[in-house]
C-alpha cells in the first residue's frame, strides 16, 4: 500500500485550474522527485502532500487518511510524521539553529532537556552543522540554512521528508552535498523523501521516480531511466533545455526596419 | 451611478469581511487562549506572553507616561483658562481626574500602543508569511494561532489596562503639578479632591474601555500580519494599515463605549 496515494486531485486559485486531475502514488522508502518547470504546480501539490491548503476536489491519502477531509486533530497527527524544509529554510531568526531543531521536540514530546540536547546534536551532526548550533540563521550561508532547515525537519524522525527547492539559489558545490545529504539520509533512516526541483542533474541524482509537471498535469512518471528515454515532446523540450519562444532574428530585425522607417516619417 | 453603486456595494463587502475575519480570530484566540496561561497553560507560551508584556507594557512605560504627563498640563492649562474667569479653578481638579479616568487616559494608551505594538505584531506575522514561517508552524503541527497570537492577546490584555493605570496616574499628578505651581494647592490637598471627584465606576469604565482597546489593537496587528500577500512590499503596507485601522478602530469603540455609559448612567 502506498504511503502517499493522491486521487484527482484538482486545484483552483480564484478560478484558475492550477492543477488538473492529478494521480500518483508514492510507495514507502522511494525517493519521488516531482520535476517541471516555474509555474507548473509542483509546489502547489507539495503544499497539498503536506496539508496547507484544500484542494476543489479530489483526495490526498497519507497513510491511509485523506488529510483533504479529515479532522484537524487527525491531520496533526499526520503532520508529527512529516518533516519539511521549505525553499527559504524557514528557519525561526528569533531562534538559534539548536533552538530551531529542539523546538518541535520540546512541544510534541516529554523527553528530558538533556536528552532533547543530545538529540539536537545528533540532528545537527547529521547535517554537518554540529558547530554551528548556538548561532542565529541570519549568521548562517544559504546552503548552511537549508541544511539547518532539513535538521529541523528530521528533529522527530519524520517517516516522510519533504523538501522544496533544496539547491535553490545554491552554488553547483553545495548543491550536490546537499544531494549527497538527502541519499544518506534515506540510505540511514529508510525513509520516504519527496523533492520539488526544477535542476535535472539534482533530480537524477537521488531520485527513484521521477514525476514530471507540465501546467498543472503530469506529463511522464517513471525511473530515472525511463524519463530520460521519454518522447513526450515537453519532457524532451524540459530535458534538452529547448525555450518556449525564441526571439526568432527575421521578427527583431522586421522590428528595427518598422521603428527606423517611423523615426525617418517624423524627420 | 451603477459604476458607484457598484463600488460602495463592493466597498461595503470588503469591510464585512473583514470585521468577520476579526470576529473568526477572536474566537479562535479566545478557544486557543488557556495554553497561553500560567500554571494551567504550555510554559513555552507563557513564556512567550512574559516577553511580549515587557514589549508592550514595559518598554511602551516612558512614552507613555510623557504622554500623560504633557497631556494632563495641556488640559489642566487650557481648563484653567477658561474656568479662571469664573473664579471655577478647582474645577480643573474635576477636569483632569474625570478626564483621564474615563477618556484620556485608556485613549492615549491605546494611540501610543498601537503606533508602537500593533505594527510590531503586522510586521512580525507578515514576516513569518513572506518567509514560510507560518507554513513551517503549520508543518510542525503548531497552531499559528495559538503558537503567535495567544500569547500577544493575552500580554496585551494585561499590559494595556496596567498602562493605562499609569497613564491616570501621571495625567493626574501633572495636573497637580500646575495647581501646586499656579495657586499653591498643596499635593496631599489635591488628591484628596482627585479622589473625591472621581468615583470606582469612573476608573472601571475606563479599565473595561482599556481590555476594549487591547482586543481592537493585538488583532488587527495580528490580522492585517496574516493578511500579507506577496513580497516584503506588502509587510510595509501590512504595518501602515494596522496602525491607521487600529487607531481608527479605537476611537469609533471609544465613542460607541462613551454612548453606552453615557445612556445606561454608569457615567
Amino acid at each position: 500500500m502506498p504511503i502517499i496515494s493522491i486521487r484527482d486531485l484538482v486545484v483552483e486559485y480564484e478560478g484558475r485550474r492550477v492543477l488538473n486531475r492529478l494521480n500518483l502514488d508514492i510507495e514507502a522508502g522511494e525517493t519521488m522527485v516531482l520535476l517541471g518547470g516555474s509555474g507548473s504546480g509542483k509546489s502547489t501539490l507539495l503544499r497539498q502532500i503536506i496539508g496547507l491548503e484544500r484542494p476543489k476536489s479530489g483526495s490526498v491519502f497519507v497513510k491511509g487518511v485523506d488529510i483533504t477531509s479529515c479532522a484537524s486533530s487527525e491531520l496533526q497527527k499526520i503532520r508529527r510524521s512529516i518533516g519539511a524544509a521549505f525553499q527559504s529554510a524557514a528557519l525561526f531568526n528569533s531562534l538559534s539553529v539548536e533552538d530551531n531543531v529542539a523546538l518541535p521536540l520540546r512541544e510534541h514530546t516529554a523527553l528530558a532537556p538533556s536528552i532533547i540536547d543530545l538529540m539536537v546534536w545528533m540532528k545537527l551532526a547529521v547535517v554537518g552543522l554540529a558547530d554551528f548550533g548556538k548561532l542565529h540563521p541570519q549568521e548562517l550561508s544559504g546552503g548552511m540554512k537549508k541544511r539547518g532547515a532539513v535538521a529541523r525537519a528530521l528533529a522527530l524522525d519524520p517517516e516522510i521528508l519533504v523538501l522544496d527547492e533544496p539547491s535553490a539559489g545554491l552554488d553547483p558545490i553545495v548543491a550536490a552535498e546537499l544531494d549527497e545529504l538527502i541519499l544518506l539520509l534515506k540510505e540511514t533512516f529508510q525513509m520516504t523523501v519527496i523533492v520539488v526541483t526544477h535542476e535535472m542533474p539534482s533530480a537524477f541524482r537521488i531520485a527513484d521516480r521521477i514525476a514530471m509537471l507540465y501546467q498543472g498535469s503530469f506529463k511522464s512518471i517513471g525511473t530515472k531511466e525511463e524519463i530520460k528515454a521519454s518522447q513526450d515532446p515537453r519532457v524532451r523540450q524540459f530535458l534538452d533545455r529547448i525555450p518556449e519562444d525564441m526571439a526568432k532574428a527575421p521578427t527583431v530585425a522586421t522590428y528595427f526596419e518598422k521603428y527606423l522607417r517611423r523615426k525617418e516619417a517624423f524627420q | 451611478m451603477a459604476t458607484v453603486l457598484e463600488d460602495v456595494g463592493k466597498k461595503t463587502i470588503e469591510h464585512l469581511d473583514y470585521v468577520g475575519n476579526l470576529n473568526i480570530q477572536l474566537w479562535s484566540t479566545l478557544r486557543a487562549m488557556g495554553s497561553a496561561l500560567p500554571l494551567v497553560g504550555n510554559r513555552y507560551r507563557w513564556q512567550a506572553t512574559v516577553r511580549q508584556m515587557l514589549q508592550i507594557g514595559y518598554d511602551a512605560l516612558p512614552m507613555v507616561s510623557l504622554m500623560a504627563l504633557c497631556t494632563g498640563f495641556i488640559l489642566a492649562m487650557q481648563g484653567a483658562s477658561e474656568l479662571r474667569r469664573f473664579g471655577a479653578l478647582h474645577y480643573v481638579i474635576d477636569l483632569v481626574a474625570v478626564g483621564f479616568t474615563r477618556e484620556l487616559g485608556p485613549l492615549l494608551t491605546a494611540i501610543a500602543v498601537s503606533g508602537r505594538s500593533g505594527s510590531a505584531f503586522a510586521a512580525e506575522i507578515g514576516t513569518m508569511k513572506v518567509t514560510e514561517e507560518l507554513d513551517s508552524l503549520r508543518v510542525m503541527a503548531f497552531e499559528p494561532i495559538e503558537f503567535v497570537l495567544a500569547p500577544k492577546y493575552l500580554a496585551a490584555l494585561i499590559s494595556i489596562p496596567c498602562l493605562t493605570v499609569i497613564s491616570n496616574s501621571f495625567g493626574i499628578g501633572a495636573g497637580g503639578l500646575f495647581m501646586f505651581f499656579s495657586t499653591r494647592l498643596a499635593p496631599l490637598l489635591y488628591f484628596r479632591y482627585v479622589l473625591g471627584s472621581i468615583a470606582l465606576r469612573d476608573v472601571i469604565t475606563g479599565l473595561i474601555k482599556s481590555v476594549a482597546f487591547a482586543t481592537i489593537i493585538a488583532h488587527v496587528g495580528c490580522l492585517e500580519g496574516f493578511r500579507v500577500r506577496g513580497g516584503p512590499d506588502s509587510v510595509g503596507r501590512s504595518t501602515t494599515s494596522a496602525v491607521v485601522k487600529s487607531t481608527f478602530l479605537v476611537i469609533v469603540a471609544d465613542a460607541i463605549f462613551t454612548a453606552i455609559f453615557y445612556f445606561t448612567g454608569a457615567h
